[in-house]
């Protein structure tokens, strides 16, 4: 009997660790509880370790340290095949010299399900790949091929799903399609999916749940909305989405409760941050503020905004995208922060290259960061 | 990982790899070890009585006085012929990779097929193709490019092509595989990049089929230079080669201490050639 | 108009080219398929076609000893590359499948009679038989042994070229899906692998049933195809000889062309199943 047919539970991760023969540490001690029937997401950028945390849950790799739990079953040094975990392969691995249904039918063949005709039925009518079950997988198209690897894991209803940067073998209209497929079979099917990319815009569409991880530690988990309005560290500020960040002294507390804020002095300018967005105990800081929330005005205009204005910036860039308009501002102090604007239509026009402008911000949505870290922190690495 | 490891246990490495490097050490590195005993040997003996080792060196001298010019004309027929095999290689391989299509499959299974007529049958037939009173002599004679009683049977000629017939597909395969990965793309962005089609060539394809090149000339050059075949069925006493005076000395002469010290000098010739040729081209990772 | 030649070239010369060079290939075996059907009992120029006749298809064992030397030369062929593709295969999966001590040397071992003169392995064996006692025993025996040891090389590199062509990723994802160690090797990793071994066979056989040099001098006096080929070359090619080459050639490509055509049968008739 095989451990996948029994009870379900959350994936838990304790203190996994993986070093290889040449000393490289891929992963550091890492502790994850994965709920069972969630959708999360491993977040980072290539070399941080998300893929062989992956591949050390599916048993492809091995770990130096740590133990891997679903629910009360220790599956650390299971063989992959005794492991009630199924991998969507980044390149789909499908098996070249088999059919599409056959490649369906192989897991549960070798489990030695009593129908498999059956169930290869149901799940290409899920995955709608009934019409190419006869097919080679080389007669696909990639965006088929995918869904073949998809039904092909999810037949044998693993506890745990893992995906392996499924949809990067994809264009991005198809992938955009896709990730609202691969959430829907998500939602119907109830079986924890582990995905692991680099996409952050795939993670945060898709995912209830997003680790972003950098140099095989975690910087951050949580909900996407939370990640992206109160990064903790100047890697997930940059990683996920932009982020102007701003040197700043802190100056004290005010209030206490929901109300508490921080007061801080950016080049003389001062302004205050919401306490439970401020992750720093020194005395500087690095003020983050999205490009989307900064506000800006012709001198003299006034602006829509609550906060202190910083004053005597200067477009020195207007990148029209329809949409929206992205400016880049030199502010008096040298620093370049990016501005992105709506086209309402309410300007009528761009602001022109040149022009002085007031910048501002809701006090709420800034967050302030421990200056000690990296301000380029998770910028290249996309 | 792998599922051999765990059938076969920590040593399947060895338990794979043994019988074949066990059935090559005893009857071919050993035997290579045996010709040198043999090729130092005194030649007083016989092969039914063997022969003993004396560190006869001579042995040696008198095969180089006796038989250079056979050596010299070897590497100088296999040289020929390895560059005609390669001009002729290049083409075929490049229509091939590039040019033919949907009809690769077909046409490298056509490279393949005539290896499996008897090679000395087909060596055979071009005797009859070269034959004195045959069409192509008989055209050639009428166009005043051969003489009244000019002949191609039986001349320097006649070997050489059959050596490049020969070893032809042994050019092919090789050169097609390393221009078969050449994406074609290449090729369109050295366009883009102002390349003309002969530059192309040389900056691009070529460098990158130059593993194809090496291995394909090894493999011609090689069998080329220590073979007889064509030497016998198409040339003369005079277009003789090193190959058929080793099987003269092994089998008629029963000389085979001689015959063996020839062998070795032919092997170390090549060896020496080889090492200087592949270093030269770049290439000895294919070592 | 300079560089429309050019591109016409570009498109076509080459394919020209490529084509007259495969002619030059197959002059031989269209001269060899037309004098199998040549009435030599009237002349004594063996090497000019006489007269049409279906004699020599319909008597091809009439020259003495020819068809023997056929038997000889399948046997050992079939032995000789049962035994190769066997150890051959073993070989190199180790070599693509494994790191371990001795690599090199194992690699350089394979490499290595592939860049030696026939010449030089044939009578380094014979060196070695004479020497071990065996120089009056040469035969049938002897001259499988010097097939295996010629043939592992070239099925060792083919299959190792399949083998390192395979994604290592589907043995992964065939585990994945609950095949075992065994199940894994059977239906995913043989499969994949098997045209090569194929071709590694049929490559052994031709290169065995073809040998001349290394044949001629350990074989004492067994006659196989090639060497009574050889012997009667000096007198006078039997026609007959003709014949056995080109049902070789034909029979080579029915192989060939009947293996892509069942492949394809297979293929449809899995798909009809379903």
């Amino acid at each position: 009997m095989s451990l996948a047919d029994q009870a379900r539970g959350d994936l838990k991760l304790t203190g996994l660790h993986k070093r290889y023969p040449n000393g490289f540490v891929a992963v550091e001690s890492l502790d994850l509880v994965i709920p069972q029937g969630s959708f999360f997401a491993l977040l980072g950028p290539s070399g941080c370790g998300k893929t062989t945390t992956l591949r050390m849950v599916a048993g492809l790799e091995e770990a130096t340290k740590g133990t891997i739990h679903i629910g009360d079953q220790d599956i650390t040094y299971a063989r992959p095949y005794k492991r009630p975990v199924n991998t969507v392969f980044q390149n789909y691995a499908l098996f070249p010299h088999l059919t599409i249904a056959e490649n369906v039918a192989f897991g549960p063949t070798r489990r030695g399900a009593k129908d498999p005709a059956k169930e290869v039925k149901e799940i290409l009518a899920l995955t709608e790949l009934t019409e190419q079950a006869a097919k080679k997988p080389a007669q696909l198209s990639g965006g088929q091929q995918q869904r073949v690897a998809l039904a092909r894991a999810i037949i044998n209803r693993p506890d745990v799903l893992l995906l392996d940067e499924p949809l990067g073998a994809l264009d991005l209209k198809l992938r955009r399609a896709m990730q609202i497929e691969l959430k829907r079979i998500q939602e119907e099917v109830g079986l924890t999916f582990v995905h692991v990319t680099h996409d952050q815009e795939e993670a945060m569409t898709m995912a209830d749940t997003v680790a972003v991880m950098n140099k095989g530690r975690i910087e951050q988990m949580g909900a996407p909305y939370d990640l992206y309005t109160n990064p903790q560290t100047t890697f997930v500020a940059n990683f996920l989405g932009r982020s102007n960040l701003i040197k700043a002294k802190v100056l004290g507390r005010e209030g206490t409760g929901a109300d508490a804020v921080v007061k801080v002095d950016m080049h003389g300018t001062i302004a205050t941050i919401k306490a439970s967005k401020v992750h720093t105990d020194s005395d500087q800081g690095w003020v983050g503020i999205r490009p989307e929330k900064v506000l800006i005005q012709p001198e003299g205009q006034a602006i829509d905004a609550p906060g202190a204005a910083l004053s005597g910036a200067v477009v020195v860039d207007a990148s029209y995208i329809g949409v929206s308009t992205d400016y880049t501002l030199r502010m008096p102090w040298g620093q370049e922060i990016t501005c992105f604007e709506q086209n309402t239509g309410r300007r009528g026009g761009l602001i022109p290259v040149g022009t002085k402008v007031d910048v501002s911000w809701r006090p709420e949505f800034a967050f302030l960061l421990d200056s000690s870290q990296d301000v380029e922190a998770g910028l290249e690495e996309d | 990982m792998d599922s051999l490891q765990r059938v076969f246990g920590k040593n399947a490495a060895y338990w794979l790899i043994g019988p074949a490097a066990l059935w090559l050490a005893v009857f071919f590195a050993f035997p290579m070890l045996s010709l040198l005993t043999t090729s130092l040997s005194d030649p007083a003996g016989s092969p039914i009585t063997g022969y003993t080792l004396t560190w006869r060196v001579q042995n040696y001298i008198e095969v180089l006085g006796d038989y250079w010019p056979y050596m010299m004309r070897s590497l100088l027929y296999a040289g020929i012929a390895t560059l005609l095999c390669l001009v002729l290689g290049y083409v075929l391989a490049y229509a091939i990779a590039f040019k033919a299509g949907r009809w690769k499959t077909v046409m490298l299974v056509l490279v393949i097929a005539p290896f499996f007529t008897s090679f000395l049958v087909r060596t055979l037939s071009w005797k009859l193709i070269l034959a004195d009173n045959g069409f192509i002599v008989n055209t050639l004679q009428t166009l005043h490019i051969l003489g009244e009683d000019g002949r191609l049977l039986a001349t320097p000629f006649a070997v050489i092509m059959g050596l490049t017939y020969n070893f032809l597909p042994f050019t092919i395969l090789p050169l097609y595989t390393s221009l078969e990965k050449i994406d074609p793309k290449l090729n369109e962005a050295a366009a883009d990049l102002y390349a003309s089609p002969f530059q192309r060539f040389t900056k691009i394809v070529w460098p990158l089929s130059l593993p194809g090149v090496v291995g394909g000339t090894l493999l011609t050059f090689i069998p080329a230079t220590g073979d007889y075949i064509n030497a016998s069925l198409l040339g003369s006493p005079n277009t003789q080669m090193v190959g058929n005076k080793i099987q003269q000395l092994f089998t008629t002469a029963n000389d085979y201490p001689h015959a063996a010290a020839l062998s070795v000098l032919l092997m170390a010739i090549i060896v020496g050639m080889v090492l200087v040729y592949v270093r030269r081209a770049g290439t000895e990772e294919l070592l | 108009m300079i560089t429309r030649l050019g591109r016409w070239i570009g498109k076509h010369l080459m394919l020209t080219l490529g084509i007259l060079v495969l002619v030059y290939m197959y002059i031989p075996n269209m001269i060899v398929a037309l004098m199998s059907f040549n009435d030599s009992s009237q002349s004594r120029n063996l090497y000019q076609f006489q007269s049409f006749t279906w004699d020599n298809w319909l008597n091809p064992c009439e020259p003495q000893g020819m068809c023997e030397s056929l038997r000889v030369s399948i046997s050992i062929g079939l032995l000789a590359t049962l035994v190769a593709t066997a150890i051959g295969t073993l070989a190199a999966f180790a070599l693509v499948r494994h790191r371990f001590e001795g690599r090199s040397t194992a690699n350089l071992m394979i490499f290595l009679p592939m860049a030696t003169p026939e010449i030089v392995m044939g009578s380094s064996l014979l060196a070695l038989f004479v020497a071990a006692g065996f120089g009056g025993q040469l035969g049938f025996w002897t001259i499988l042994i010097a097939h295996i040891m010629f043939c592992i090389s070239f099925v060792v590199v083919t299959v190792r070229s399949r083998l390192a062509g395979l994604d290592s990723n589907l043995e992964k994802a065939a585990m994945d899906l609950y095949a075992n160690e065994w199940q894994t090797f059977w239906r995913i990793t043989f499969p994949l692998v098997f045209p090569g071994i194929l071709s590694a066979a049929l490559l052994a056989f031709s290169l065995s049933f073809d040998d001349f040099i290394i044949t001629n001098l350990n074989s004492g006096t067994t006659v196989t195809f090639p060497m009574f080929v050889w012997g009667a070359a000096q007198r006078g090619v039997p026609m007959q000889v003709n014949v056995i080459g080109t049902l070789m050639f034909i029979l080579a490509l029915a192989i060939v062309i009947g293996g892509e055509v069942a492949a394809r049968r297979r293929a449809k008739g899995k798909a009809a199943a379903l």
